[in-house]
């Protein structure tokens, strides 16, 4: 029987990955020594194998297109399937920590692009520690926009340091962003909401952005209503806690 | 495997430490939580006075260093204390305390901040503005600035024209992070990262040219090699196979893959030439670096002949062209002296010469200075290189990732849902 027929934890009728065979623990540990691998350099990550059809040879380098959107903690991949197709010429790129639920996002890319002939093409999905290893995947002001999304809350004070978004890592997140880049943090916890808010208004390289950005936004009712978390959230009445900044040059260096 | 488990629960080893004043006023040596100094210009040894009234380290010294002008020196450790003093009279004026170790520290240029770097990856500053030293500063507590996420962070380093505080991690990484005009406020801005080695970086230095008025960053690292950095961009300029390249490697497999990890490096002769101290290399290797060029080249190699000596620490003092440098380590397991110092020197760097290790006591400061320094005139040498061993494994257990077998991770995963099904 050959393998590609049937894979028995895809679905048969629409043969994208069962989730039920993807189960993880909803939190890993951020502080643990990595086992994957990990680029060397930004100039190391193979676009290649990410995007085959945008660059259909190893080591090309005449496509200078690169990676600009990011989901950190992308989880089961909601938003960047949105995305994908909102922005079809974007490169974009999942990052999780959890093996299990890469591999699942990772099937249901490669299922997306056999079932959609031409689309999808532009998203893909990497395991790795974001906290650690952004440097390693992203230039200087490479990104257009980061997304951090329902992230693991850490409620021990002493676990705030795990938190995705504090003040030390956001210096790390101003470097990958351009100058305009928008940052998107959503949580349905409101203390984490009132963390990372803070957190961004207190960093002298982001700025909020006002109402009528939001307004004309279209990504920012994707955070909520395109995301695995954020489904659940609606679906048991819940209330969100959005922050959306925008990356700028910091005052003192303004002349 | 075995034998690895065991090294880690013995007490950690600390390695000896070396700092010459930059006009070679006075030479300072670390061991355990001992700070021994010797005054050159009095050519006696310094007794050290605490006027903060904090105590005296009483954990292994991890860092100690003078600041560019010499005025300043710090020493910090596994006491989570970072004592700063003033070198005119010897008097620490300053104690700090950290909330984890203390793994590096940096004095910035003009001498206003002192910055230490703790084992959980935070840079901490202390504002020493408009302070002249002279009477004790009493409590002074330090603020985070930058962080690496909990990584070890190996070295800080001020880049010369005082604008850039660069940060090296056992991931690998270099971060270059603008030094604002308030510190106090974070250094939020990163210039950029120096991505490229393939180990622990574990030592850092500047190279000035003389004509053009760019500094390049070189860094020594786990992976055997030097490389040179234009730090405004993170561009990696050149790399240095200095292990392969001075021959050490030839006839070593695989397993000793490790064996030849750079364990400090400094510049001497207005930065025309790197020395490179090299685990289990009884020598110091000499790499030339062409400024124009930006390149990197094994120049030679000085071997210590007559007596086992590996160095793991160096200083260079500018101004009199000698070069420090010191082996030895401070709770040595299964040995009869529990800390160990021996400090040699290397002179004649001047394009007639040819550098050579000095004896002791042409040594300046001669035997009372080694007295001082070492604890002791009579070395045995077979002891010093069971220290230097016993650092190199130390360094090994804290800044190399643990690798478990692939069975081992199979194994553990035997249950996943998703690989069942697949060969």
């Amino acid at each position: 029987m050959p393998e590609t027929e049937v894979n028995p934890t895809h679905s048969k009728s629409t043969g994208l990955p069962r989730k039920r065979f993807y189960r993880a623990r909803a939190h890993s540990n951020p502080l643990s020594d990595s086992h994957f691998p990990v680029p060397i350099s930004p100039s190391h990550v193979d676009y290649s194998l990410h995007y085959p059809q945008f660059f259909p040879s190893a080591g090309q380098a005449n496509n200078s297109k690169k990676i600009q959107f990011a989901d950190i903690g992308c989880g089961f991949g909601g938003l960047l399937i949105s995305l994908s197709t909102l922005f079809p010429e974007t490169l974009m790129i999942g990052m999780e920590l959890r093996d299990k639920v890469t591999e699942y996002v990772k099937e249901r890319i490669l299922a997306l692009r056999v079932a959609n002939p031409g689309q999808y093409q532009n998203v893909s999905v990497v395991r790795t520690n974001s906290m650690k290893y952004i440097p390693n995947y992203f230039e200087k002001a490479q990104l257009t926009k980061m997304f951090f999304l329902f992230p693991d809350p850490h409620f021990k004070e002493k676990n705030h340091r795990r938190r995705v978004i504090s003040p030390h890592l956001l210096d790390e997140y101003a470097y990958a962003l351009e100058v305009g880049g928008i940052i998107y943090t959503i949580t349905d916890v409101e203390e984490l909401g009132e963390w990372m808010k803070s957190c961004l208004e207190n960093h002298p390289m982001f700025e909020a952005l006002s109402e009528k950005e939001l307004e004309a936004d279209p990504v920012v009712k994707l955070l909520s209503s395109a995301t695995e978390e954020g489904q659940k959230v609606a679906r048991n009445g819940g209330q969100t806690f959005p922050a959306i900044f925008r990356r700028i040059v910091p005052s003192d260096q303004t002349p | 495997m075995e034998e690895r488990e065991e090294a880690t629960k013995d007490v950690e080893v600390a390695p000896a430490l070396i700092a010459v004043h930059p006009h070679q006023r006075s030479v300072a040596v670390a061991i355990g939580p001992d700070l021994r100094v010797f005054d050159l210009h009095a050519s006696a040894a310094v007794s050290l006075v605490d006027d903060s009234g904090g105590p005296f380290h009483s954990d292994s010294i991890r860092a100690a260093r003078f600041g560019a002008k010499g005025k300043l020196f710090v020493s910090a450790g596994d006491d989570k204390i970072v004592k700063i003093w003033s070198t005119e009279f010897w008097r620490c004026f300053c104690t700090v305390s950290s909330e984890k170790r203390v793994c590096a520290v940096a004095i910035s240029i003009d001498g206003s901040y002192v910055c230490f770097a703790d084992k959980f990856g935070v840079v901490w500053i202390v504002d020493l503005t408009g302070y002249d030293g002279n009477q004790p500063l009493g409590d002074k507590k330090a603020t985070a600035i930058l962080s690496h996420y909990c990584s070890i962070i190996t070295r800080l380093e001020f880049s010369p024209d005082g604008r850039f505080i660069v940060s090296a991690d056992r991931d690998f990484k270099i971060r270059v992070t603008v030094f604002s005009k308030r510190p106090l406020n974070g250094a939020h801005e990163i210039q950029s990262f120096c991505l490229g080695h393939t180990e622990f970086v574990s030592c850092l230095a500047f190279v000035h040219g003389q004509d053009c008025p760019q500094d390049f960053l070189l860094s020594g690292s786990g992976d055997s090699t030097v490389r040179l950095w234009d730090i405004s961009s993170g561009a990696l300029l050149d790399t240095c196979e200095v292990s392969i390249k001075a021959g050490l490697l030839e006839s070593s497999g695989e397993a000793q893959e490790n064996d030849h990890a750079i364990t400090d490096l400094c510049t001497v002769l207005d930065s025309l030439l790197v020395a490179v101290a090299v685990q289990s290399l009884q020598g110091i290797v000499l790499v030339s670096c062409n400024h124009s060029a930006r390149t990197l080249s094994v120049a030679k190699v000085v071997p210590f002949a007559g007596e086992a000596f590996v160095p793991i620490g160096l200083g260079y003092c500018p101004s009199e062209g000698i070069l420090w440098m010191i082996t030895g380590a401070s709770s040595l397991p299964r040995s009869s002296c529990p800390s160990l110092a021996r400090v040699r020197v290397i002179s004649g760097f001047d394009v007639e010469q040819e550098p050579a290790v000095v004896e002791d006591d042409k040594v300046p400061g001669g035997e009372k200075l080694l007295e001082t320094l070492q604890g002791t005139v009579s070395v045995n040498g077979n002891v010093f290189l069971e220290a230097a061993e016993a650092v190199k494994t130390a360094m090994c257990n804290l800044l190399i990732k643990k690798q478990y077998p692939a069975e081992n991770r199979d194994f553990r995963k035997r249950t996943r849902n998703d690989r069942k099904f697949k060969p």
